[in-house]
């Protein structure tokens, strides 16, 4: 077996990436998508020092994220048709009206 | 170099491509595809820390359902003509320098950890039973049982306000 930093810096590298994507990209559906490696690196994370510790209660965290994931998904997708069907667009740099 | 290890590089090494694809994909078709890619590679970390049980939901949830909304999502808006290529402004910038540094703070705080092996892993039968859907199930159904009850509250709640935000007339 390898040491457990080995898959914190993995985690952590995903983070990032993830953060970039919303950070940079103007799609709200890639945003979504880039939120979603985001709480993959908390799993990974998670499942990093379950291992460590040898103890399950980190396998159950990483399930409440997948099933908080899920409905995150489902109301976040569910804004976004809204969204569209009101502006016609996900560029969020067009939608705006709540800034200021 | 163990078998292990070469495993863990090719996993991550794919991880950290697909994720990129992720990113970098005009087409948010490809950006999907490049995620189930990634959440694939992801299960197979998982099995390598011996979590079997999550690795399957990996499968099963990630890279099954939640992806297949978003594909559903996005063929319903029919986005998949790419977009106009990005322009450079300061905020994006800003975004850059500033996930730069935070990996570069993460990457240096954790390089200083000591590489060395969990000590309960000498244990053979508890390593046996590590991570297998009996020890999750009996952890989540006893210790854990009011979370996962409010877990699927939680799911009833949010499938109600994704039916009341998207329909258009109720």
């Amino acid at each position: 077996m390898i040491a457990t930093s080995n898959y914190l810096i993995l985690a952590a590298v995903l983070f990032c990436m993830g953060m970039l994507g919303v950070l940079i990209r103007r799609n709200a559906l890639v945003v979504f998508m880039c939120i979603e490696l985001m709480l993959n690196a908390a799993n990974l994370t998670f499942l990093a020092f379950a291992r460590e510790r040898g103890d399950a209660t980190g396998h159950i965290s990483a399930f409440f994220i997948i099933a908080v994931a899920a409905a995150e998904a489902a109301v976040g997708l569910a804004i976004v048709i809204s969204v569209f069907r009101a502006r016609g667009t996900v560029n969020i740099e067009e939608i705006q009206t709540m800034k200021h | 170099m163990s078998a292990e290890l070469v495993l863990f590089w090719v996993f991550a090494a794919a991880i950290v491509a697909s994720a990129g694809g992720v990113i970098i994909a005009r087409n948010a078709i490809a950006s999907a595809m490049s995620l189930v890619a990634c959440f694939f590679f992801l299960a197979g970390i998982y099995v390598l820390l011996w979590a079997h049980t999550i690795a399957a939901l990996q499968v099963l949830v990630y890279a099954g359902a939640i992806m297949v909304l978003f594909l559903f999502v996005i063929m319903l808006l029919s986005l998949t003509e790419s977009g106009p290529v990005a322009q450079l402004s300061p905020s994006r910038i800003l975004g850059a320098v500033g996930t730069a540094g935070l990996l570069a703070a993460l990457v240096g705080a954790l390089l200083r950890l000591p590489k060395t092996l969990p000590t309960w892993v000498s244990d053979t039968a508890q390593v046996q039973r590590f991570g297998t859907i009996k020890e999750v199930g009996q952890v989540m159904y006893t210790q854990w049982l009011f979370p996962f009850e409010a877990v699927s509250l939680l799911l009833l709640v949010a499938i109600v306000g994704a039916v009341v935000v998207a329909k258009p007339r109720i």
